[in-house]
């Protein structure tokens, strides 16, 4: 076996073209994953999941699996660096992200002084409803917490600091508008009383089952080992059912848990809430919807993205 | 096969051809829609100035010219259309931004608060306005016939360095002046309770819209300025060739 000569690497800034790096005795099949390392020693503060490599400076950034003598370069390969910023784990943004309206809303529940007339600091409402909302919405934010901690298994590993913290001032900044009018002391409960809420707290409760049961699913499919390589499909469990008919129906269980909610408090942020979420999630459902497509040449005909028959 | 090679090349001329005629309807229209807006806002801004020459005040001036102004200016909305069909290649958001400002300082503030309407700072924001629309329509349309005198479009890329701050501070200093009737009359303004659980004060909503232009101003100055380097500056460089 004819062992390849090593390859350099010289690593560039892709605006002044001054050398930041050279890397001699290359491996010919080291990942590009790999020289992210050599690259992270030469410079500690610049971690491998900040970094972005190109081969042409307005040209793609490579994947951490590109293998180097498979890249159209010669031996001495020359890649540009872009910094991408503070990165964090999938798993910090979304515990941030929701631990956030976890507690704000318990703020605005208890009445904290200062949000509401002092004389209603740390009252309550007269209305059921009304911690029946806090549970539930406190419930909805528990379980993304103990999914996202032990369910969901993420693909991309991190997300850069400044996506995180507009994506967290969205959520809070959400939960501190809807929070404030349902735990207001003028509060009005829904006008066709318990009979709205009883309906709509099934409704909440169903979906929230149903989004759960859907997360089980894919993540077993991931942990089976065959990576992507399986289509999503109904097992036992009869919430699963509804991937006979959509491609992402954990999606269509989180907009009916907010359907349901948005019921039980005939609050009108809430409603404005779950439309911009419905809107995020059919974009995201789509695009899901579509890799699919693409990917299994035999993917039932019948499933849609997100809302069973028509969309 | 001849004759399908034959077919392959008709279909080709086929949509060549409805390509052409689209460009070319898309293009008179957009040149009628320009000058159609460059004559609006040239009558609104005839009409100011003999409104100022014959009365020596501009008490009782936007009474006057609001119905035409507020045609024209609504009439502005299509430009988001035209955004949204691809007939112009502008960012829909931008120009979505850009409209409904104006569109909310004629009908919400200007045409709704009647105490306002004779204030110095509502004319200032309106002869800014019409200038810098009937720069920017006339630009557009002799862009469209390929026929653009160099003074227009030095209007264009320099005008705006003035206008749109005196613009800014027209329309600021407008809203501010409304802040006491807006609050006093609660115009707008939803209160608790109700059954939807849901507030809205016009005169936070105000105060936050007149912060707003603290990040968005600067914003859309720089990119003009850029916008202008860009454009006078290859000018220049076309010029030393010479």
């Amino acid at each position: 076996m004819s062992r390849a000569a090593f390859f350099e690497v010289e690593i560039l800034d892709p605006k002044t073209k001054a050398q930041l790096c050279f890397l001699d005795k290359v491996e010919p099949h080291a990942t590009v994953a790999e020289i992210k390392c050599l690259l992270h020693k030469c410079y500690p503060k610049w971690y491998p999941a900040r970094q972005a490599l190109k081969l042409d400076p307005k040209g793609k950034t490579l994947k951490d699996d590109e293998i180097l003598e498979n890249l159209p370069v010669g031996t001495t390969a020359t890649m540009y660096f872009k910094d991408l910023g503070p990165q964090l784990g999938w798993t910090m943004v979304f515990l941030a992200e929701y631990i956030g309206p976890l507690f704000i809303y318990l703020l605005f529940y208890f009445r904290l002084p200062y949000i509401y007339s002092p004389k209603y600091t740390f009252t309550s409402s007269p209305y059921p409803v009304v911690p029946l909302a806090c549970l539930c919405h406190s419930f909805h934010y528990v379980k993304r917490l103990i999914e996202t901690i032990f369910v969901h298994r993420f693909s991309h590993g991190t997300m850069p600091l400044r996506s995180m913290v507009k994506n967290c001032l969205y959520y809070w900044g959400f939960a501190a508008w809807l929070a404030y009018y349902i735990n207001h002391p003028l509060y009005t409960p829904p006008s066709y009383g318990n009979r709205q809420i009883y309906y709509a707290l099934i409704l909440f409760l169903l979906c929230e089952a149903g989004n759960f049961s859907i997360n089980l699913a894919l993540n077993n499919l991931k942990s089976d080992g065959m990576g992507s390589g399986k289509i999503p499909c109904p097992t036992r469990n009869p919430f699963t059912w509804l991937f006979f008919f959509v491609s992402c129906p954990n999606y269509t269980y989180e907009v009916g848990a907010w359907i349901g909610f948005t019921f039980m408090t005939q609050c009108v942020p809430v409603a404005l809430f779950t439309l911009v979420g419905f809107i995020q999630m059919t974009i995201w459902a789509r695009g899901k919807h579509k890799m699919y497509l693409r990917q299994f040449k035999d993917y039932p005909a019948l499933r849609m993205a997100i809302i069973p028959l028509f969309l | 096969m001849a004759s399908g090679e034959e077919d392959g090349s008709l279909d080709e001329k086929e949509n060549n051809n409805k390509k052409r005629i689209r460009s070319a309807l898309a293009t008179a229209w957009l040149t009628f829609y320009n000058i159609t807006m460059t004559a609006g806002w040239l009558v609104l801004a005839v009409a100011m100035a003999k409104f100022y020459i014959q009365r020596g005040t501009h008490k009782g001036l936007y009474r006057n010219i609001s119905k035409t102004l507020k045609f024209f200016q609504t009439f502005a909305l299509l430009e988001v259309v035209h955004c949204a069909v691809g007939l112009v290649r502008t960012s829909v958001i931008v120009t979505g931004v850009q409209v409904s400002s104006r569109i909310f300082m004629v009908w919400f503030v200007t045409n709704s608060i009647r105490q306002i309407q004779n204030e110095e700072s509502v004319v200032l924001f309106l002869v800014v306005w019409t200038v810098t629309e009937i720069t920017r329509y006339s630009f557009y349309t002799f862009s469209l016939i390929n026929h653009l005198p160099y003074f227009i479009k030095w209007a264009r890329y320099n005008m705006f360095i003035v206008m749109y701050p005196l613009g800014v501070i027209g329309e600021l200093m407008t809203i501010y002046s409304a802040l006491p009737y807006v609050q006093r009359s609660g115009m707008f303004s939803l209160r608790l309770p109700n059954k939807y659980n849901v507030s809205f004060d016009y005169y936070i909503f105000l105060i936050i819209i007149m912060l707003s232009y603290i990040p968005l101003f600067p914003q859309l100055y720089f990119h003009m300025l850029r916008q202008r380097r860009r454009v006078l500056h290859g000018e220049v460089i076309v010029e030393k060739d010479d």
